[in-house]
């Protein structure tokens, strides 16, 4: 198929950026969407242009390290990464205009390169149980009830590509946050440390210029681990039992 | 820098095959003597302690943050040292340790059925095919129980069962329950746990976070290694990092074979740079190809995906008899007509055979012709993986749970839905054995560079088990370095070193001038491209079947691309931003020098053991025939200077407690 | 911040099903409508002085009002501040749609509100044409004759169903009641109906009137 993209390209991070056009020819439909870049890349690097930068890594959905506003959709079309969206799912001719993730908290490096230290940043201030090496008790001391074992493993699927925050009108990083304190918060060894964890991290969050909350549900529909709405519902639950117990 | 001579070394006197020497064998590893079980608390309690209010001043590198380099950040820093922790990525949690299916092995013996720590231990030496050291696998197997009880601590949400308990299951040709995991993404969630461990001690200070910085080269001072030479990634500065130690946890470098099922990113220039400074790279043919890969699809593809081998606990691999059988619907194809060939040849393993016999098999159908799915080349490269008993077996929602996303994941690569349709499987490179030669301490040949995981030479030998390198990692971070590091960093402080020492400016010169030269080629071939005719190679003549002289013109092959690689290379864009061409241009250069000394490794060592099937060496049906006598030895590899050629060291492997045997899963 | 916009639209939101339920009763006619009126102002009397609970729960109205539109505004520019380079293209998600629809809708209550105090609490100004000096239940029902008032109330209430529609369900997951499916299901549905009942239920008593089928006298 033959396609026309319309890609951010930006030379660095306070460079001024642009829209250009590239079309595209003879793409597979077995291709990946990143493979599809792969194949634009060397043609520019033949014609002597600078080839787009755009991050992936592992490239099978579970890093996080890709992503991309496809068309005005994070992640594109299908619930997934970037990474693992095909081009199946485009039809020959279409227009594809390719951006970087759009958040304050999420500097442009260069063309769709983004830098998401902000999701760093808001673990270190509590994402974590503190459990420190060879401090462990036996596995099987302290038994998880499987539904709660289960709910934590729902939210600990989240794998941080920021595309809830992509999403989010008003580039919100609740569902990030909400499945970390919704996974650790489940497991009786999250427990000591719950109350701080969630007003650590939230006031991280906001002092990382991320935008606040309405429940819009846009980072949901865009997650591509499906991470649920409700983990923002437990987030805010713990925020509000925490600050009445005077965190 | 690298230039080549394009004489093909063949044709070097007094050298064997023409292309090595060979040196004086290792005879130390400093493991320990006495009872195996009692070795690693002896060398933990001999290991000299450093008092608390001294590790601050005690500084160490840690480049990587998989569970390798990862779980070792957070445990130095919680000990109290001050540690400076890199990863290519642009956040720690994205190392590929990520990217791990299946599961962790540990000898927690939950499901009583007979396991123990030293019937992990003999698993993993036989899986290994006799070629690890005990006295590191033993280690390995005793501290795998504390792994998981760490796991457990830090949040790690692994499958349980109703009682709330854990789950174990059986994995990879092993006949006890002994794997740990958290449905599909067991890696995902051990390296989380590390990933938070680490942030949390970021957050105390202790550790110091270099994301987006890829280390060039180690800086070597008075024979210890003192520090590294790192470029910022998106800035192009080329940065001075000094140290006390330097812990390499950099991973494999199964992307010498351009597609492979590591990330994009995965190199071997960490640990090529320290070859190059002395460091011995050890077993380097040793790779690991996995059975249950989706296969290749075209021209385009940039790396292949597995799919976990547990799908072969309920799925079965066929192919069909008749090669005129191949382009048919499979579903078409009667029962009579299917070939299910590893329960044809192995009855008692059937499905669950190991790894490399899984793989090598699937080859040999292919390679008679009766392959399934499209066309790469002349051949059809791909077998079928069946799920339609299981699925009659135990219900859609039952198959679902148990494997639910990888099924989906295939669906969504290949666009086939495997509720229906058979999924078509084939090997790809997948883990690599060999890495940097470690002693018992995990201390390379150059004192103050530990390496960690999958990127020293490790402990499984010809051939790793499933769900074993997830436990190396955690047991090689959590509860060996810290320990062993100790034992050198209690040596110090050591003389401080400034930034303007001689051998600290040439080693920051040499890799300006490498970034330089690359820019200034301005040749017509792009990186890629190389790095795809690399992979070939590799992967046609140094892959799972391997012969002299096959290896030889490989050899020949390696050294003429790696010279228009010099020469016609292009790399366009700046020096000093995001430049991810350039990268990527390092990281082929390094894979060009690897790939010959895996050909030359592989072309020495002149026996079928492992995932490697060596022509010349194999029983009269076809198995693989090892041959102890002459190759029960790690052969660790000098680097032989630019233009010479690499000295082989023999460490030879003393088995006192288990007894080499032909392996045999018939 | 949150938890005060969803505390403040809590309160309106009882505040409107009160209201609205005293607005119903214009339909039993001029007299018990002006008895409700006077009955809001003698609520305990004995403990408070006469209109004391109206004034007290204007007092309170009002500083939820202030919360609310400032939490509302506060949201708003940071939403604004942590996107300031926007997409090209903007999928037409029903997100956007959502956003935007509480925030201008918020803002059109907002200016309704003024203008309805205006007519009928604070300048009690009669459009219409009957003689309502001194009588509620008049000023009403003589304002619901003229059609453009009417029609502004219809669109001031479109936007209080919408607003509602999303608030309501909105507030009990700021607030972390929306714990499981059902619970959510449940805050969705409440939200519906909430919003339906009130737009509904306001809208009546102004078409009644229009119409011709509640009259002055
Ligand atoms: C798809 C897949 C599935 C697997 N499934 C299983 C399984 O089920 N069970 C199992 O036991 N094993 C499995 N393995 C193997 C196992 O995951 C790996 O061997 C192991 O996780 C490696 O961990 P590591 O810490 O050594 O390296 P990695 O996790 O690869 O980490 C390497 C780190 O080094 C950094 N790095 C590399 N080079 C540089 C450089 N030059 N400069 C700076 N930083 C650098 C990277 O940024 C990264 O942080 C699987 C592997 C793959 C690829
Ligand atoms: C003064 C005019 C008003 C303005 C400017 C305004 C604005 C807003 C805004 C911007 C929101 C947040 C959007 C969101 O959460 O998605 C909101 C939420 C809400 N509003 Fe209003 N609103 C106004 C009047 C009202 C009235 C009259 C009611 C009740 C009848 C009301 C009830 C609510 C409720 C229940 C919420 C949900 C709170 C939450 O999200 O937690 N608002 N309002
Ligand atoms: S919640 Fe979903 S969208 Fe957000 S970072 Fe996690 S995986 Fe990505
Ligand atoms: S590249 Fe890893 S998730 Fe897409």
């Amino acid at each position: 198929m033959n396609l026309t993209l319309k890609i951010w390209r930006q030379a660095g991070p306070k460079a001024k950026g642009e829209m250009v056009t590239y079309p595209v020819t003879d793409i597979s439909e077995d291709m990946s969407f990143l493979e599809m870049l792969d194949v634009l890349n060397e043609q520019l690097n033949a014609r002597g242009e600078e080839p787009i930068a755009f991050d992936s890594d592992c490239r099978e959905g579970i890093c996080g390290m890709c992503g991309l506003m496809i068309s005005g959709k994070a992640h594109g079309p299908e619930v997934t990464t970037t990474c693992q969206l095909h081009m199946r799912s485009f039809s020959d001719g279409d227009e594809i205009t390719i951006e970087p993730w759009r958040a304050d908290a999420f500097p442009v490096i260069k063309d769709l390169v983004v830098d998401r230290g902000s999701f760093d940043r808001i673990i270190q201030a509590g994402g974590f149980i503190s459990a420190n090496t060879g401090s462990a008790p036996e596995a099987h001391s302290v038994p998880v009830p499987k539904p709660k074992a289960d709910r934590a493993f729902m939210a600990a699927a989240c794998i941080g590509c920021g595309a809830c925050v992509a999403a989010c009108p008003n580039a919100s990083g609740m569902l990030f946050m909400g499945a970390k304190i919704t996974h650790l918060g489940e497991l009786p060894q999250g427990q000591p440390e719950r109350d701080a964890r969630v007003v650590n991290m939230v006031s991280q969050h906001d002092h990382e210029g991320f935008g606040g909350c309405t429940n819009i549900g846009e980072c949901s529909s865009a997650c591509p681990k499906e991470i649920p709405l409700d983990v923002i519902n437990q987030l805010n639950k713990d925020l509000r039992g925490a600050l009445m117990r005077g965190e | 820098m690298t230039t080549t001579s394009t004489t093909p070394s063949s044709s070097v006197p007094g050298l064997v095959h023409g292309v090595y020497a060979e040196g004086e064998p290792i005879r130390d590893t400093k493991a320990p003597p006495g009872p195996i079980d009692r070795r690693w608390n002896t060398r933990k309690f001999e290991a000299s302690l450093v008092n608390p209010a001294n590790r601050r001043k005690l500084s160490v590198i840690i480049v990587g943050t998989g569970l390798a380099g990862g779980a070792a950040a957070a445990t130095l820093g919680e000990a109290g040292y001050q540690v400076k922790s890199f990863c290519y990525q642009d956040s720690p949690r994205r190392a590929h340790s990520i990217a791990a299916q299946g599961g962790i092995n540990a000898a927690k013996n939950y499901k009583e059925d007979g396991d123990s720590v030293y019937r992990l231990f003999y698993d993993t030496v036989k899986g290994g095919d006799y070629r690890s050291r005990e006295s590191n696998v033993y280690r390995l197997a005793e501290v795998s129980t504390n792994i998981i009880d760490q796991c457990v601590a830090q949040g790690v949400p692994f499958a349980r069962e109703y009682g709330g308990l854990l789950d174990n299951r059986s994995f990879g040709g092993v006949q006890v329950s002994r794997t740990f995991y958290a449905r599909g993404q067991t890696g995902q969630q051990l390296l989380i746990g590390a990933y938070q461990a680490l942030e949390r001690q970021v957050a105390a200070g202790t550790v110091e976070m270099f994301s987006r910085h890829e280390m060039l080269e180690v800086v070597v001072v008075d024979g210890k290694a003192r520090g590294i030479i790192a470029r910022d990634l998106v800035t192009g500065e080329i940065e001075t990092h000094l140290a006390d130690a330097v812990v390499l946890a950099s991973g494999g470098y199964g992307n010498v074979f351009y597609l492979s099922t590591n990330a994009m990113g995965s190199n071997v220039t960490a640990t090529w740079r320290a070859h190059r400074k002395g460091a011995h790279f050890a077993n380097p043919c040793y790779t690991q190809i996995h059975p249950t890969c989706i296969p290749v699809a075209g021209e385009h593809q940039s790396k292949l995906t597995l799919m976990s081998e547990s799908l072969r606990n309920d799925g079965r691999i066929w192919v069909p008899k008749n090669a005129a059988d191949c382009e048919k619907d499979p579903r078409e194809i009667p029962e009579e007509d299917r070939d299910y060939y590893l329960e044809r040849i192995y009855p008692s393993f059937g499905n669950l055979v190991p790894r490399d016999i899984a793989s090598r098999q699937a080859k040999n159908v292919c390679d008679e012709g009766r392959g399934v799915g499209p066309k790469v080349g002349d051949f059809r490269r791909g077998v079928y993986l069946d799920f339609t008993d299981a699925l009659k077996r135990m219900s859609a929602e039952a198959v679902a749970e148990k494997y639910g996303n990888l099924l989906d994941m295939y669906q969504r690569i290949t666009g086939e839905n495997p509720y229906e349709v058979p999924m078509r499987i084939y090997p790809a490179v997948h883990y690599t054995m060999g890495g940097l030669w470690v002693d018992y301490d995990l201390q390379s040949s150059i004192p103050g560079l530990f390496v960690t995981g999958e990127a020293n030479f490790s402990d499984h030998g010809a051939n790793r088990l499933g769900a074993s390198a997830l436990m190396q990692g955690l047991a090689d971070g959590y509860f060996v370095l810290p320990h062993t590091i100790r034992d050198y960093l209690a040596r110090g402080p050591f003389e401080k070193l400034e930034e303007s020492h001689e051998a600290v400016v040439e080693a920051r010169a040499s890799v300006d001038a490498r970034v330089q030269k690359f820019l200034s080629i301005k040749g017509d071939r792009s990186v890629d491209s190389f790095h795809k005719e690399l992979g070939n190679i590799m992967w046609e003549f140094c892959g799972m079947e391997r012969s002299e002289e096959g290896l030889l013109k490989a050899i020949d092959l390696i050294r003429g691309l790696r010279d228009e690689f010099w020469r016609n290379v292009k790399v366009l864009g700046a020096a000093d931003t995001l430049n991810q061409s350039l990268e990527k241009a390092g990281r082929v250069a390094d894979f060009l020098e690897l790939g010959e000394l895996m050909c030359i490794d592989a072309l020495h060592r002149r026996e079928s053991c492992g995932g490697h099937f060596r022509a010349e060496s194999q029983t009269e049906d076809g198995e693989a025939l090892r041959h102890d006598d002459e190759y029960a030895y790690v052969a660790a590899w000098e680097w032989g200077g630019q233009d010479g050629a690499p000295v082989l060291h023999k460490e030879d492997l003393v088995y006192e407690f288990v007894e080499m045997k032909q392996r045999s899963y018939k | 911040m949150k938890m005060l916009m969803a505390g403040s639209g809590a309160l309106f939101v009882f505040y409107v099903l009160v209201h609205m339920y005293g607005n119903l009763k214009i339909f039993a006619g001029v007299d018990a409508f002006n008895e409700y009126a006077e009955h809001l102002r003698t609520l305990f009397t004995p403990f408070l002085p006469y209109a004391g609970f109206l004034w007290l729960f204007r007092v309170l109205l009002i500083a939820a009002l202030v919360a609310h539109a400032w939490s509302a505004f506060y949201l708003w520019s940071r939403a604004r501040g942590a996107r300031t380079t926007r997409y090209v293209a903007k999928a037409a998600a029903r997100a956007t749609v959502k956003s935007k629809m509480m925030r201008w809708g918020g803002v059109a209550l907002l200016l309704f509100l003024v203008w309805h105090l205006l007519q009928f609490t604070i300048v009690k100004f009669n459009v219409g044409s009957l003689p309502a000096e001194g009588n509620p239940g008049l000023l009403v029902i003589s304002s619901f004759q003229v059609w453009w008032v009417v029609l502004i109330y219809l669109l001031a209430l479109v936007a209080l169903g919408l607003h509602l529609y999303h608030g309501v369900w909105s507030a009990t997951q700021t607030l972390g009641w929306a714990g499981n499916a059902a619970a959510r299901r449940r805050a969705k549905t409440l939200g519906t109906v909430i919003a339906l009942v009130t737009s509904v239920g306001f809208a009546l008593p102004p078409l009644a009137i229009l119409f011709g089928l509640v009259k002055g006298s």
